[in-house]
């Protein structure tokens, strides 16, 4: 049997995510003796393959069509259940993507297999797979099992390592009947924005009602270019006005788990540090010495931000 | 005998709360330090139906009972006694007499556009010489043809610099003292009405006091409220309910203080462990939730007994006697509790301690309510 | 026109989270609250039928407290409410969910041109219903939606994706996830809860949607919860801010390496 790693790719870009997702089916497949499969779909893709090799892939099948250029979860989860249909799979993984959290699902549903998603660490032990997954945001974790042949994972991007190895690393075609679309997209708008993706970064630097306003931002941005960080927000700065939603962390916003969190001007409210407590190390800059993102940061700075960050972004142009 | 809420009552405490905490409290700071009458939020309320929570669905009103009211003026309160004091005045001292007394006409008109919110309503009644000695009015109202000339000052009027409606009570035949008091609706709309001097208060600062001016202000004489020489039970019959309505206020005020000083209390550290660990917080904290819960039980048998249409002035002066004493002591204390930083305005402790005196002064005095159940269980 | 919101009852964000003994998470004392998603999409639900016409009915899958959840969203407006309410879906995972609403929706309840639901719910966070009912009723689906319109039976939705947004035109019938900023959600109004006590609210057992126990079987099951490990305050960095900024980049560099 086997474990699939569901590859994700944007305009012919891998994303990190599968990477993560293919070091972790590696660990998995060679703890339970399974092969490791990657299926890739798309339109003009079949030269990714080659990327794929390098993490440890058994097998790559590749779904090339034109009529998958643009993802949709219908289409997508049709040509995945095709697939599952004929490898049998003891495991598949997804990122917890936007791509992720949506196809996984459909597809889950279609295969009627159970899906833990949003997954912290998976581990094999006893012949089986044990899933541990936040729940309330965080403020607790759960461990589960799934019942039956397949079991599906999303794993949270940023948690597991990336590690190359060595794979058998065979191509093969794949070409199942592709249905027609009940979605069309019309439009796609990326932020124009050269920092990373929220959820991806390695760094994340967020501000909030400490700011004084939208203007205060700048300050952020200015500590997030020098540190090539990605910019978060609290909800008091969101509700505000002074941020868009997306950049909103907590449990109403991302939840995200970089190595560095810079949070300035948060306060620390427990619906914040649901989105961030998994980040591996903290720094809290805020004027208020009893702030409570204080009693989680691993490095405290209780002054005013208008004059720690200018100072902090100085020193680390320095070392550049 | 129960003490559950009932489905309604639990989803109207939930909206309310919602509401205050998302739209009363970022910006009740403000509201007091600026003396900033919340205007958006009470045409907000107005639509929500908080404006006139017991008044009948046929006038505009919510349709529902004197505990919901209570419920909702608590939860408004919580965050800004301001706001409170605002939709206290509209539903107790204007919506209430118009709906007790009114005739059809004037419930049509004058109850539906205060209950809806469209228009704001206050009640005329305190002068200089005549705060609860109500009889002792130097107001005239004087009939002249189909017209009311009214003449006179009110003082300490809440809402009366943005009323729209006013439920005022004049002398029509000072000979009769308290016999000779008759209760108007006047649309303050008119060449004859003016405001006069705005107070510059300790708390609730959100809120207008004013003083209102009647030189020759004619009114339609339809404008009567109730009977002619009837207005001195209008006066006390309004004012028994508004002490449900500042009551309600003041186990705001009261929460508000609990809360906030036992959250500082289980985060502020000294010698090593939070303060709440302390037997001398912990008896304060104990003895002000006693002292709330039991303000809030008075408070809702007032509103209770009020509901079922039996008599509830006593009630409803233990139930604000209780509340206002509550809610002084809960900020008093509650400033104790955050010691330097309680004194100072980074916390809204020192918002609710200036609230919660006018509780313990308007719509009666402590040492009136004592008076008023004194002479209930004497007589 | 005929408006499904799908809903979840969950804990209030504010919280705070307690394992019980037996590994479970306890609800004792817990502040019930409609998931705040859902609450996005029973508005934009009204909003929908107050411009297009038609009724909403609001559809759940709980216990007796849920009824709760229904009569807050009759009061925001919604016509009618159906409360799945099964002692064997206790518990039940999302694929026993979604398996008892679409039986729902393709039989007593067929007949829709619009699905809403939240995006995910806050308590598991899992946000698996609304795909697995997209594809047991064969819809068309957008998820994670800030923006909606319909017209001319036509429905476009912007909806997020990483690093930006997509716009896409659905056949109807659909299913839409709503991501907050879809819509500012109103409050019930007092006459509003009034009203809502008088609305249709109807509750089924499984035996009623012609459902098995073992139709319901969750294939995702917990084996225990525990609280995530406590972060413990740090070091406390002080003096002059050239200092503490100097301090706070070498330990970044050599104690964290994290830059």
């Amino acid at each position: 049997m086997s474990i699939v790693v569901c590859v994700e790719q944007r305009d012919g870009k891998l994303r990190k995510i599968t990477f993560e997702a293919l070091s972790e089916g590696k660990r998995l497949a060679t703890a339970s003796g399974e092969t490791l499969k990657a299926l890739l779909i798309g339109s003009g893709i079949a030269g990714l393959a080659d990327e794929l090799k390098k993490y440890g892939v058994d097998e790559v099948a590749v779904v090339d069509n034109e009529a998958l250029a643009a993802y949709t979860s219908d289409v997508y989860a049709a040509v995945l259940a095709a697939y599952i249909a004929q490898e049998n799979p003891a495991l598949v993984l997804f990122g917890h993507s936007a791509v992720g959290k949506e196809l996984a699902p459909r597809t889950a549903a279609k295969v009627d297999c159970g899906l833990v998603s949003d997954c912290l660490a998976v581990t094999f032990a006893d012949g089986d797979y044990l899933f541990s997954h936040p729940v309330y945001a965080g403020k607790a974790i759960g461990s589960y099992k799934v019942v039956g042949p397949v079991r599906m994972a999303t794993l949270r991007p940023n948690v597991f390592a990336v590690a190359e190895s060595e794979g058998a690393g065979a191509v093969v075609d794949f070409a199942p009947e592709i249905p027609a679309a009940k979605v069309t997209i019309t439009g796609v708008d990326m932020a124009s924005s050269d920092r990373p993706e929220l959820t991806e970064a390695d760094i994340i630097c967020s501000g909030g009602r400490g700011l004084g306003g939208p203007e205060g931002f700048a300050l952020i941005e200015g500590l997030a270019d020098v540190l090539g960080a990605a910019v978060g927000s609290s909800r008091a700065a969101v509700d505000a006005g002074w941020r868009e939603h997306a950049a909103q962390v907590g449990q109403t916003g991302k939840v995200v788990s970089p190595n560095l969190y810079v949070a300035s001007g948060i306060s620390g409210a427990i619906q914040h540090l649901a989105g961030m407590g998994s980040s591996k190390v903290i720094v809290g800059i805020n004027k208020d010495g009893e702030a409570n993102i204080f009693n989680v940061a691993d490095y405290g700075i209780e002054g005013d931000l208008n004059k720690v960050i200018p100072a902090l972004i100085e020193k680390l142009k320095e070392l550049q | 005998m129960e003490f559950v809420y009932t489905d309604e009552e639990r989803m109207m405490l939930q909206m309310a709360r919602n509401f205050a905490e998302k739209e009363v409290k970022p910006i009740a700071k403000e509201v007091d330090k600026e003396h900033k009458f919340p205007a958006d939020n009470v045409k907000k309320m107005g639509e929500l139906g908080l404006m006139g929570v017991s008044v009948p669905v046929d006038y505009e009103g919510s349709g529902m009972s004197n505990i919901c009211y209570a419920i909702a003026m608590e939860e408004i309160s919580r965050h800004c006694a301001s706001t409170g004091v605002i939709m206290s005045v509209n539903n107790s001292l204007a919506c209430d007499p118009v709906k007790i007394f009114g005739n059809e006409e004037q419930k049509k008109k004058y109850l539906a556009d205060m209950a809806s919110g469209r228009k704001l309503g206050c009640l005329g009644l305190t002068e200089s010489n005549a705060g609860s000695d109500a009889a002792n009015l130097a107001t005239t109202a004087v009939l002249d043809g189909d017209e009311w000339i009214i003449n006179g000052r009110k003082i300490f009027i809440t809402n009366g610099n943005e009323a729209d409606y006013c439920v005022l009570i004049a002398a029509t035949d000072k000979s009769q003292g308290h016999r000779g008091i008759s209760a108007f609706i006047v649309d303050l709309d008119n060449p004859g009405f003016s405001v006069g001097t705005l107070e510059d208060k300790l708390g609730i600062r959100g809120s207008s006091t004013a003083e209102l001016v009647f030189e020759d202000c004619r009114i339609p004489k339809e404008n009567l409220l109730g009977e002619v020489g009837k207005g001195f039970k209008v006066a006390l019959t309004t004012l028994d309910g508004g002490r449900i309505g500042i009551a309600s206020q003041a186990l705001g005020i009261a929460r508000a203080s609990i809360e906030d000083a036992a959250a500082y209390a289980k985060e502020r550290v000294q010698f090593g462990k939070p303060i709440a660990k302390l037997q001398a917080i912990q008896w304060m904290l104990a003895d002000l939730s006693t002292h709330y819960e039991a303000a809030r039980l008075l408070t809702h048998r007032a509103a209770y007994l009020k509901d079922q249409g039996q008599p509830f002035g006593k009630e409803a002066a233990m139930a604000k006697l209780m509340a206002a004493e509550t809610a002084m002591k809960a900020a008093t204390q509650g400033i104790q509790i955050l010691g330097g930083y309680g004194y100072t305005t980074d916390y809204p402790l020192e918002r609710y301690f200036r609230d919660a005196k006018i509780t313990e002064i308007y719509e009666g005095t402590s040492e009136i309510m004592r008076l008023v159940i004194a002479t209930n269980i004497l007589k | 026109m005929k408006i499904v919101a799908c809903i979840k009852q969950t804990f209030d964000t504010e919280a705070k989270i307690v394992v019980g003994g037996d590994g479970q998470i306890s609800d004792e004392g817990v502040n019930l609250i409609v998931n705040p998603y859902d609450e996005y999409a029973v508005e934009e639900a009204i909003r929908t039928k107050e411009k297009d016409g038609g009724e909403v009915v609001v559809v759940t899958v709980g216990g007796d407290k849920a009824q709760e959840a229904l009569r807050y969203c009759l009061a925001m407006g919604a016509d009618r409410a159906v409360l799945i309410n099964d002692p064997a879906l206790a518990g039940a995972d999302s694929r026993a969910v979604s398996v008892a609403l679409a039986k729902l929706l393709s039989e007593k309840e067929a007949g829709f041109d619009i699905i809403f639901t939240g995006k995910e719910s806050v308590d598991d966070g899992v946000g698996q219903v609304p795909s697995r009912l997209a594809e047991k009723l064969d819809l068309a689906q957008a998820n994670v939606v800030t923006a909606f319109e319909l017209s001319d039976g036509k429905a476009t939705a912007t909806r997020e994706i990483d690093g930006g947004s997509e716009t896409l035109e659905l056949v109807l019938p659909a299913l839409i996830s709503a991501q907050k900023g879809l819509n500012e959600v109103r409050y019930p109004s007092l006459p509003g809860i009034m009203k809502a006590k008088r609305k249709p609210l109807e509750v089924l057992a499984l035996g009623d949607l012609g459902l098995s126990v073992d139709d319901v079987a969750s294939k995702v099951e917990l084996v225990a919860a525990e609280l995530p490990p406590a972060r413990k305050a740090g070091q406390r960095l002080t003096g002059e801010v050239d200092e503490v900024v100097a301090k706070l980049v070498q330990l970044l560099q050599d104690e964290a390496k994290v830059i």
